[in-house]
């Protein structure tokens, strides 16, 4: 559905040239739209006007009326009847601004040469364009101690900073996250954090990037490359489903930085840390460089690409085998997984899913979200936003942003049903209904939605039963719609590719037969496999059964799931064809490995959470690692068969050709809430998320990224602290059958019943040490 | 803690003046001093923490004014007016000749903690000139000894009174409460007006 | 020959003029009484007839700002008096608010019934405890007697040293709980003040002045005063004067008045250079002597009627000097947002300092009036405009003064003499 807005249109005279600009358009905007550049240092189209650095000063009159003094054009509206004088044309507001230029420098110093901001710095750049040769100042300059450290990860030159205000309206505007403030006053004004509280904000990269001077670099990249020695790439994050637009800058084949791309439709012109800093563990860990087989003594040696492409074919043709291709697969190689399993192996045994999941939401996922079209401008335009298993700022932080523009702009109601409040849904004044881990449907079922309400759905939602079901049912009752937003780049990809038992490619159910004919024409195959293939958990089973004895295993870590023990023994047992970048617990167990090319390394695309393609090119060209997908087809043609997908670009051409499917949709068998277990005094059940900042194998070799993560706690109410008898910082030791973890405890707003620890922070990696996550009964004691 | 029940009902009812509690800030950092003498990190936590703000946000503020001290200061704060009008009509040698005295220099306390030395801004009595305040109160026409007597006066520990203000010259902490809206139930005390701002209705009365 | 009317400062002279007592014993609370007796438009209509300006400073007709409120809009209205008085020069509030707290009270609750505000703040500058201490007793005194509380609650803000802060979106701002800086208008405090609703921001003397204007009527108060500046006010004089202190006239009364109702100059000494209304108004000479001190009667000679604080300097200072230091001041009050203020103020105080110290040269005098364009107008608020008004005034008055301090390397002055205890010893 399309909206003609009608725009009033207001046309102004600038420099002599007339424009036609929306009403509201400031002029220095308009000025834009005919190619004038009015310097500038405070203005940000995306932070509220500030007017600060007076640096854009233009002569205006309105209807013959002239202003007695330059006006500062990021401020003023346009009003009809407008004539502005720019720098061009006006000689006072060439003056004013090459005077103001002039006060800028006075106090600047003169590092240019060795500032990392040096050849993109918009004060060089405009000091240039829109200064005086030579000063006039013969004064001393002011002087700070140079560079501090205000997080791990940010430096702080105050000797540089303009004082724009950029990364303090940035913090407080956008982030919420009021850490960096303007402190002191007059000319000893200063951009600082409170002295105890560094500048811990998951998007504090942001402010490196939007700094208008080198006052603030980002210690990754500080002395590491001149700005024209790079080359600058397209690409798309990672990391996770918000789907971030991003540059990656490379010099003689090396990432040496990431930025946020620009694309106002996703992530306007912000992006997280994660995104931004943790690209290093393509290089920080023993990448594979060549395939490796497991030779008669039971040891992984090097061995050529046409041996190992034999052994991996001759071992899965002579086993009943299954595909695990984990959640960050592009969504071509997953397209290249799923085509394998049916064509290749004649199976629907494979799930992306390598985390906990259920089987009800396989069922959800291919009766509400595959093909689904819900997008961040239906959040701009909600009246109610639903959180259901899923905290934002930890994991879509994109999708946090836009719900905090909105709650910023027009007081948009975000209500959270969780256990805990977190810090995100503080941010968002969010109404938080508490309940207790396993109870969320019950809460779900009592709210009142509308058609225009949006229901956002994490992939924790899986995790308690009757979630899914109340979510559907939900969006049934009040017409909100439901958006799906799982933690991984490659999920909904590999939702829409068919990478999952119970859908082929587009949506096409595996028990429609209808599909499957649609589907073997334009494959060229004679039939596809008819029954409901076997979640991750079921493949693990029937490998430990025996009924499985071959598996196919696409970047993923086995102990993301739950019950990580039958994953890694079903590894041990099935002959593993294993396509990792680096050695894994899966390559370990591998009988074949074969190394593939990380993102930078190679093209394709994501499908954010939306299902909008964000594809990317290979950054680093010299690469001499293959895709998945390439890989794949390799392996097909050495087991006599072919998938017909050569390179990337055709199985693009593939996926859009094939189309999503418009027949028969998946229903979803409704699933009950399980009774809340009883409690001792000393029995919690247990609530996790995994942040933003953790563990995670992608965030490797950044030290100064992990640096600025959250403390890793447990988090109990004040009723249950009260009967344990413990306050704020006392060690909490947490059980199960299988092991514990020790926290610090952190006393606040969570329902009775709950504990909440990170879930694969340091200290607390509650899959492996626990193997529980969420709703699982815990015990615990004070140490 | 250094803040007692007592403390913290105080300052939930300065919080309570204002619709939004934020306003709040600058009262509460008043009385912050009130109990410590400064503003200190321990204050500033504290102040955020009750107003739901970042220590950052509170300390922003905290920098801006320079009423709130990063440091202890004396008993009693001397500030000297060194503006125009007051340096020109002694301000200036006021202030030297209690650095001298003192041995101090500008922002610095001496050794016994009983008199700081700040030189100040216009303080709103010019007709006074030369202005020194202590602990903000008004010590109107001062000359080099006149100020040199006050400061010695301090420091043997009972304080010349004020011009215009209560009988006798409080501590820098019990000024701070005042500040902070807390009533020391000696508004009635010194005099209504000084002669410079009764002469104009004096002479207006004369004419007639 | 102008009178002194004392209309504000009437009983002033009486020992407990502060206590609500002495406030009522003159009538004090009746205007208050009538004016809610009145409808809100009526009040504001007396208060526009009766011609009243602000007296902060910038002179903008009392009523016509009560009449910029919205009505029948729904949303809380505030009434903010800006008792922030931190001018160099200026020392009216501050002894009124010492000696008669309550005027100041009885004219918040007569502005708040005019444009329907239920709340009052009073933003007093922190760096004066007894007036704050007054005022709050009166505050408590005025609840205890019913006039406060019901109907309009007044609260007192004391302020922790900042000059910005009496620029009314700064003192929104601090009073809102931020570093007080200004911000942006539009919106103007009429629409969106403190916390974003429509919002009076009137100086003390303003408000003060009402009560009395209720009391006698709009052709009373505009019978006095000239032609575009109506009523008394309190005009401050200060400096090398015999004796300094407040004058309440109509407004239009000249220096040259002023002085011969007080005194005169130093005896002994002559003009050389005043303020017409704080360090912010281009200085005067003893050519302006008889220059009405009204808002136009000044303006047409060049100057500001500001704050009507006539800071007198005889022949024996330096005007460099007395420069330098407001140049400081300013330097030190710049809230540091904008950066013509900010690095404006700095980079003056350096060359003025060199200046002073004879190492300056005379193309430093061109840089200064070329700095002082750059800042004037550019700057984000007033107060940048305020610095360069001393420098531009100055070497416009007293250009050979500067240079002879380059040709002299140094201050030709002697500090000594222009102090109050020259002569007298110390």
């Amino acid at each position: 559905m399309t909206t003609t807005e009608i725009v009033d249109m207001i046309t102004v005279v600038i420099d002599g040239f007339e424009v036609s600009v929306p009403k509201g358009t400031l002029v220095i905007r308009a000025a834009e739209q005919l190619g004038i550049q009015i310097p500038r240092f405070c203005d940000h189209p995306l932070l509220d006007p500030v007017g600060a650095c007076r640096q854009c000063l233009v002569d205006i009159e309105i209807n013959g009326r002239a202003f007695p003094k330059p006006q500062a054009s990021c401020t003023i509206p346009v009003e009809s009847g407008m004539i502005v004088k720019t720098q061009l044309t006006s000689a006072v507001a060439d003056k004013a601004q090459k005077g103001v230029m002039e006060f800028l420098l006075i106090n600047h110093p003169l590092d240019c040469p060795v500032c990392d901001k040096g050849g993109e710095c918009p004060l060089q750049n405009q000091a240039m364009s829109n200064g005086q040769g030579q000063t006039r100042f013969q004064g001393v300059k002011r002087t700070f101690e140079k560079p501090i450290n205000i997080s791990s990860q940010v430096l702080l030159d105050r000797e540089r900073c303009i004082l724009c205000a950029r990364c303090t309206r940035f913090s407080e505007q956008i982030a919420s996250d009021p850490f960096i403030t303007l402190n002191e006053r007059g000319a000893l004004q200063q951009v600082g954090i409170y002295e105890k509280q560094p500048f811990k904000s998951y998007f504090s990269g942001n402010t490196v990037q939007i700094c208008p001077v080198g006052a603030l670099t980002g210690a990754s990249y500080r002395f590491r490359a001149r700005p024209f020695d790079l080359v600058s790439t397209p690409s798309a994050c990672e990391h996770c489903a918000s789907g971030c637009d991003m540059r990656t800058d490379v010099r003689r084949g090396k990432t040496l930085r990431r930025l946020a791309g620009n694309d106002a439709s996703v992530n306007e012109e912000w992006n997280c840390d994660k995104g931004r800093w943790a690209f290093k563990y393509v290089t920080a860990v023993d990448r594979l460089t060549h395939p490796m087989v497991r030779n008669e003594f039971g040891e992984l040696v090097q061995a050529s690409w046409p041996e190992a492409l034999a052994a991996a074919a001759k071992g899965l043709k002579t086993h009943t085998s299954a595909v695990l291709v984990g959640g960050r697969a592009t969504h071509e190689d997953a397209y290249g997984y799923s085509k394998f399993a049916r064509v290749a192996l004649g199976t629907n045994d494979i799930d992306f899913r390598s985390r906990r999941s259920s089987e009800e939401e396989r069922e959800f996922l291919a009766a509400h979200i595959v093909g689904s079209t819900t997008t961040y401008f239906d959040i701009d335009r909600a009246d109610h936003v639903l959180l259901v298993g899923f905290e934002p700022e930890e994991e879509s932080p994109i999708v946090f942003l836009r719900l905090n523009k909105q709650r910023r702009k027009r007081a948009l109601k975000v209500t959270a049903i969780a256990s805990k409040l977190s810090i995100g849904v503080e941010k968002l004044k969010g109404e938080f209904v508490k309940v207790a881990p396993g109870q969320e449907a019950l809460a779900i079922a009592k709210q009142t939605l509308t058609v225009k309400s949006i229901i956002l759905v994490g992939e924790r939602a899986s995790e308690s039963a009757g979630v899914l079901t109340a979510v559907a049912a939900l969006a049934d009752s009040s017409g909100a719609k439901i958006a799906w937003i799982p933690r991984r780049a490659g999920e909904r990809g590999a939702l829409e590719a068919g990478a999952i038992g119970n859908l082929l490619p587009g949506g096409r159910l595996v028990t429609d037969s209808a599909a499957r004919i649609d589907l073997c024409a334009f494959w060229g195959t004679e039939s596809l496999p008819t029954s409901i293939g076997r979640s991750s958990q079921e493949i693990y089973s029937a490998v430990n059964s025996g009924v499985i004895g071959a598996l196919v295993v696409g970047g993923l870590d086995p102990l993301d799931g739950a019950n990580s023990s039958e994953a890694l023994a079903a590894l041990e047992r099935a002959f593993v064809v294993s396509l990792e970048i680096a050695p894994s617990e899966v390559t370990k167990r591998a009988d074949v490995v074969l190394p593939v090319a990380a993102i930078t390394e190679k093209n394709g695309s994501f499908l954010n959470w939306e299902g909008r393609a964000r594809s990317f090119d290979s950054a680093v060209q010299d690469s001499l690692n293959r895709s998945d997908l390439r890989i794949l087809s390799m392996i097909a043609e050495a087991m006599d068969t072919s998938l017909n997908l050569g390179t990337v670009t055709a199985a693009a051409k593939e996926i859009a050709t094939l189309g999503a499917w418009e027949g028969t949709r998946a229903s979803m068998k409704a699933v009950s809430v399980v009774k809340a277990p009883v409690l001792a005094p000393d029995q919690f059940i247990l609530n996790s998320w995994r942040r933003l900042l953790d563990l995670g194998t992608l965030q490797k070799g950044e030290e100064n990224l992990a640096g600025t993560a959250r403390e890793s706690v447990a988090v109990i109410s004040p009723n249950r602290a009260q009967t344990l008898g413990v306050i704020d910082g006392d060690i909490l030791k947490i059980s199960t059958s299988v092991g514990s973890v020790t926290l610090a405890t952190l006393i606040e707003e969570i329902h009775d019943d709950a504990i909440w620890a990170p879930r694969n922070s340091l200290d607390s990696q509650l899959l492996v040490n626990l193997d529980a996550s969420h709703g699982e009964v815990v015990t615990v004691v004070k140490l | 803690m250094t803040y007692s029940i007592e403390d913290l009902a105080v300052m939930d009812s300065i919080i309570k003046r204002y619709p939004r509690s934020r306003s709040a800030i600058m009262p509460l950092l008043h009385f912050v001093q009130s109990r410590i003498g400064f503003v200190d990190g321990e204050g500033i936590e504290l102040v955020a923490k009750i107003l739901t703000l970042e220590a950052a946000e509170v300390s922003a503020v905290a920098t801006f004014y320079t009423q709130y001290k990063r440091k202890p200061v004396g008993e009693y704060h001397v500030g000297v007016c060194t503006n125009t009008l007051c340096a020109v009509m002694g301000g200036d040698a006021i202030f030297a000749g209690l650095k001298a005295h003192l041995g101090v220099e500008n922002d610095e306390v001496t050794a016994d903690g009983k008199v700081s030395l700040e030189h100040i801004e216009c303080n709103a009595a010019c007709d006074y000139a030369p202005v020194v305040m202590a602990n903000w109160e008004f010590y109107d026409n001062q000359t080099v000894q006149s100020s040199i007597d006050l400061v010695d006066s301090m420091r043997s520990g009972n304080p010349k009174p004020p011009t215009r203000g209560p009988h006798t010259l409080g501590t820098w902490k019990q000024a701070s409460a005042v500040l902070a809206g807390i009533n020391d139930g000696k508004a009635h005390e010194g005099v209504q007006a000084g002669q410079p701002t009764l002469l104009g209705l004096k002479i207006s009365k004369e004419v007639k | 020959m102008t009178k002194l009317v004392p209309v504000l400062s009437a009983h002033w002279d009486e020992k407990d003029s502060f206590t609500i007592q002495a406030y009522t014993r003159h009538g004090g609370y009746t205007a208050s009484q009538k004016a809610l007796s009145m409808d809100p438009d009526a009040v504001i209509q007396v208060v526009k007839d009766s011609g009243l300006r602000g007296r902060g400073g910038a002179g903008f007709p009392t009523g016509m700002k009560w009449g910029f409120i919205p009505q029948g809009d729904n949303k809380d209205h505030y009434l903010v008096v800006n008792a922030d008085e931190s001018e160099p020069g200026t020392c009216k509030d501050t002894p009124l608010l010492m000696a008669n707290p309550h005027v100041l009270i009885e004219g918040c609750i007569i502005a708040c019934h005019a444009i329907r505000a239920k709340n009052a703040f009073i933003y007093i500058r922190g760096e004066v405890t007894h007036v704050v201490r007054r005022l709050n007793q009166a505050i408590e005194d005025a609840y205890k007697a019913g006039h406060l509380g019901d109907g309009v609650d007044l609260v007192l803000h004391v302020g922790a040293g900042a000059y910005i802060c009496g620029e009314e979106t700064a003192l929104l701002d601090s009073l809102e709980g931020f570093r007080g800086q200004p911000r942006l208008r539009p919106p103007f405090p009429a629409i969106a003040g403190l916390y974003a609703r429509p919002t009076v921001v009137n100086n003390v003397e303003s408000i003060a002045s009402v009560p009395a204007i209720i009391m006698n009527g709009a052709d009373w108060y505009q019978s006095m005063g000239t032609e575009k500046s109506k009523g008394t006010t309190l005009y401050s004089l200060s400096g090398h004067v015999n004796n300094p202190g407040q004058f309440e006239a109509p407004l239009g009364i000249t220096l040259r008045e002023i002085l011969e109702l007080s005194g005169g100059i130093r005896t002994g000494h002559s003009l050389k250079f005043w303020t017409p209304g704080g360090s912010s108004t281009p200085i005067f000479t003893s050519a302006h002597l008889d220059t009405p001190l009204d808002y136009e009667g000044v303006a047409a000679a060049g100057s500001m009627l500001g704050t009507k604080a006539l800071q007198i300097f005889d022949e024996t200072t330096c005007v460099v000097r007395a420069v330098l230091r407001w140049t400081e001041f300013y330097k030190h009050e710049s809230c540091g947002k904008c950066t013509p203020c900010r690095e404006g103020t700095w980079w003056l105080v350096q060359i003025l300092r060199d200046l002073e110290a004879g190492k300056g040269t005379e193309a430093d005098l061109a840089k200064l009036l070329d700095l002082c364009d750059n800042i004037l107008g550019r700057s984000f608020c007033a107060l940048g405009d305020g610095a360069t008004s001393p420098i531009t005034s100055s070497i416009q008055y007293f250009r050979d003064e500067y240079i002879a301090h380059t040709k002299n390397q140094g201050c030709p002055f002697d500090p000594v003499a222009s102090t109050l205890f020259v002569g007298v010893g110390v």
